[in-house]
């Protein structure tokens, strides 16, 4: 950490006045606090669309496919159209964490844990449309090449459909470790802030012992590193191959070699207008703002703009490739997809992918968090329909005119689409209850050079950090048993024989800090100095005050100035 | 654990740095720095040896790729050469383009997830282990210093009170 030198012109990326402890407490605070009235309201809505969308499974599955809307002619529509979006969207959060990385991006430090998660959802929303297809899943493990007993039947390495089951699988498995390595030190941060022996527990068990010593720290990051470098090409891959379904069929309109820069353009495009649907509620929801800053929805937003662009480009260059080719049932399917009868789809993936993220030139705009999330929802909704519209124009057109028909969804299409989107926000919402959803290790790493604190002192000339002169000294004896035992000091004892001891096995402990003056660091000593309840804090007196001031040394006289005994009567009666 | 250990606490990563390369300098030995974020530089100061995690995973990668091609050949050339609108798979190197996607997809897969079973298992991170981070707030806003004593404790407690420590915590060995 030679310098945090950092160019005078980067704007703070996190914004208030925030130590290293703080960010600690913000990032813990949506884990360790209660979940409110909106967030149930908003979970049982996505538990509801997620029930129908397993009984519209169900249907499908015991009665066959013939539930959907698929006809002989368009046999592939809204399953492959929901498949296609939901991979897309997937490929946010592997670019901000993998590309960002290597680009050395700061901004992604804030966005990366919840894009990823993000992506993993999505990605298991796009996998079980395939298998969901198959009509029988549980033969779903035929598509892995497994020696089995009707001889030697393989499966057919030259489909481009095979290749998706192993692009699919491993950008779902390797997003699923890059995040999860990412996850560890900060679970151990919340392991280590929980207070009720569950948490502790659970957290314990996820953050996989995570310790962070200085040999950790070093492989961690070269291991962070080299998933960065390996989920780049990954990424770029999977769309890749998902473009080859259509890329490698004889279908005008599918038959490009454009598809696989245009797909990936295009999955970036709407994985980051997800991104920024969810972030733009949970920086609000959770109280991120100082992390989740408009600088950032605004560098999503050029992000945006960017790939919609290539995405238009794409778009042109297709009808001017399907000219020039002088292929006439290329021609014809452009033609057909502007002016026939799906014209109102392709105007809507136009004006929603190609004109839409125009608005973001201006600067008033791009930072406008209300039309940032508008413009983030119409982007999912056109390339909902881009794909709806290379899908279903391309097959509702085929070579023999008279088996010419449309494409209509039954209610099971629609109820599975519903149930993933259900699935997927009842895993986001129980994650940004459970997950520690920035990654606040990296954050704090960048704080020096990023922080506002910090950079308002580097402006004003001061120094980053004062040598502490007067650190306490103390000494603990382990005993043979290895049983930690500080030193024993008798003013703790004397607080505590005024105050009443805790039995945790018989009582439950209070939220001590709902009492004003007592934050999650104060509870956190008084429960080491074994203060656990409302009772014990209301019969605190002018003694036990001096007494707490003299063993914690923090904050003199403010318990006398909050009352804390007075506020823990209040709590006491209000429980009864 | 025979000897004494001095576990010292800082609350700011460039203390931290300052007093590393200070009690390097003294030569004392630092057994161990525990710490809440990753601080650059700290392995190069405590002189660590570099991480060799990156070549397991080339290596991993390598075997990947070698795997998806074995397999591939076996069973789509020798196993059962299946002739798809009459391109029959008589020799690999005429199927090889179309099994370009998986040999990559197989690379990553194998480079990437045994490079982490092998972080997970050098570093001992794995379910239901027990954390052995010495202080709680270490995962919070504290670095902890750890060197050992050998008589010579007075020395070592006014060399650390001096690089900034914030605490110092003396762990005796009592039976």
């Amino acid at each position: 950490m030679a310098s945090h030198y950092e160019a005078q012109i980067r704007k703070p990326l996190v914004l208030g006045d925030k130590g290293y402890h703080d960010v600690s407490v913000d990032i813990a605070a949506p884990v360790e606090g209660r979940a409110n009235r909106q967030w149930w309201i908003v979970f049982s809505i996505a538990l509801a669309a997620l029930l129908w969308g397993v009984g519209a499974i169900i249907y499908t599955i015991s009665t066959g496919i013939g539930t959907w809307g698929l006809n002989k002619t368009v046999n592939w529509a809204w399953d492959i159209t929901n498949f296609v979006w939901w991979v897309g969207i997937g490929h946010a959060g592997t670019l901000i964490s993998a590309v960002l990385l290597l680009f050395r991006q700061k901004w992604r430090m804030a966005i990366n844990r919840s894009a990823e998660a993000m992506t993993i959802f999505s990605v298991i929303q796009a996998g079980l449309f395939p298998i969901i297809h198959m009509g029988r899943p549980w033969l779903a493990y035929w598509v892995v090449p497994i020696p089995n007993q009707f001889g030697s039947l393989w499966v057919n390495f030259n489909s481009p459909l095979l290749w998706d089951v192993f692009a699919i699988s491993t950008y779902l498995s390797v997003s699923l470790v890059f995040w999860w390595t990412g996850l560890l030190p900060d679970f151990g941060m919340i392991r280590d802030r929980a207070v009720k022996p569950f948490q502790k527990k659970i957290y314990g068990l996820v953050s996989f012992g995570w310790t962070g010593r200085a040999k950790d720290w070093q492989r961690f990051e070269e291991v962070s590193l080299v998933l960065a470098g390996l989920a780049t090409p990954l990424v770029l891959s999977v769309h890749t191959i998902v473009s080859f379904d259509f890329a490698t069929s004889v279908i005008p309109g599918w038959h490009t070699t454009i598809f696989p820069p245009y797909f990936v353009a295009g999955a970036i495009f709407s994985g980051f207008a997800m991104v920024q649907t969810l972030l733009i509620i949970m920086r609000k929801v959770s109280h991120l703002e100082d992390y989740i800053t408009v600088q950032h929805i605004e560098l999503m937003n050029i992000v945006i703009m960017i790939t919609g662009s290539i995405v238009g480009c794409a778009y042109i260059t297709e009808l001017f490739i399907a000219w020039y080719s002088g292929v006439e049932y290329e021609q014809y399917a452009f033609l057909n997809r502007a002016t026939g009868p799906y014209w109102w789809a392709y105007l809507l993936m136009m004006s929603c992918n190609v004109v839409s993220p125009q608005i973001m030139w201006f600067k008033k705009i791009r930072t406008s968090i209300v039309i940032s999330f508008i413009i983030s929802i119409v982007v999912n909704v056109g390339m909902w329909f881009e794909r709806f519209v290379i899908i279903v124009t391309s097959l509702h057109r085929d070579y023999l005119p008279s088996s010419w028909t449309m494409f209509s969804p039954t209610f099971v299409d629609i109820g599975i689409f519903i149930g993933t989107v259900g699935f997927f926000f009842v895993l986001f919402l129980l994650y940004s209850r459970t997950f520690p959803v920035i990654a606040q290790a990296e954050v704090k790493s960048i704080l020096k050079s990023s922080g506002a604190r910090y950079k308002a002192l580097r402006d004003a000339g001061k120094p980053l950090y004062t040598l502490s002169k007067n650190g306490i000294v103390r000494e603990t004896i382990i005993s043979d048993d290895e049983q930690a035992s500080v030193s024993s000091e008798p003013d703790e004892k004397s607080l505590l024989g005024a105050l009443g001891s805790f039995d945790s096995t018989t009582q439950e402990p209070d939220d001590l800090k709902k009492v004003k003056g007592i934050g999650p660091l104060m509870e956190k000593t008084l429960n080491k100095l074994g203060i656990f309840s409302f009772l014990q804090v209301s019969k605190m007196t002018q003694k036990e005050y001096d007494l707490l001031d003299s063993l914690t040394g923090a904050f003199p006289g403010r318990a006398q100035r909050d009352d804390w005994a007075g506020q823990a009567r209040m709590f006491l009666n209000n429980d009864k | 654990m025979a000897a004494t250990v001095i576990h010292a606490y800082y609350d700011d990563d460039d203390v931290l740095m300052h007093a590393v390369k200070k009690v390097k300098a003294e030569k004392h030995h630092i057994e161990e720095v525990y710490c809440p974020f990753p601080v650059h530089g700290l392995d190069k100061a405590m002189g660590l040896a570099p991480t060799r995690i990156a070549i397991t995973s080339f290596m991993y990668g390598c075997l990947g790729l070698i795997v998806s091609i074995v397999m591939m050949k076996y069973i789509m050339i020798d196993d059962w050469p299946m002739d798809i609108g009459g391109k029959p798979s008589f020799s690999y190197i005429e199927n090889m383009p179309a099994f370009v996607p998986i040999m990559f997809e197989l690379t990553v897969f194998f480079a990437a997830h045994l490079m982490v079973i092998t972080f997970y298992l050098r570093s001992r991170l794995w379910p239901f282990k027990k954390a052995e981070n010495p202080d709680v707030r270490t995962t919070d806003a504290h670095f902890i210093m750890e060197v050992e004593v050998h008589n010579n404790e007075s020395e070592l407690k006014d060399l650390l009170l001096d690089t900034g420590a914030v605490e110092l915590n003396i762990i005796k060995n009592g039976h």
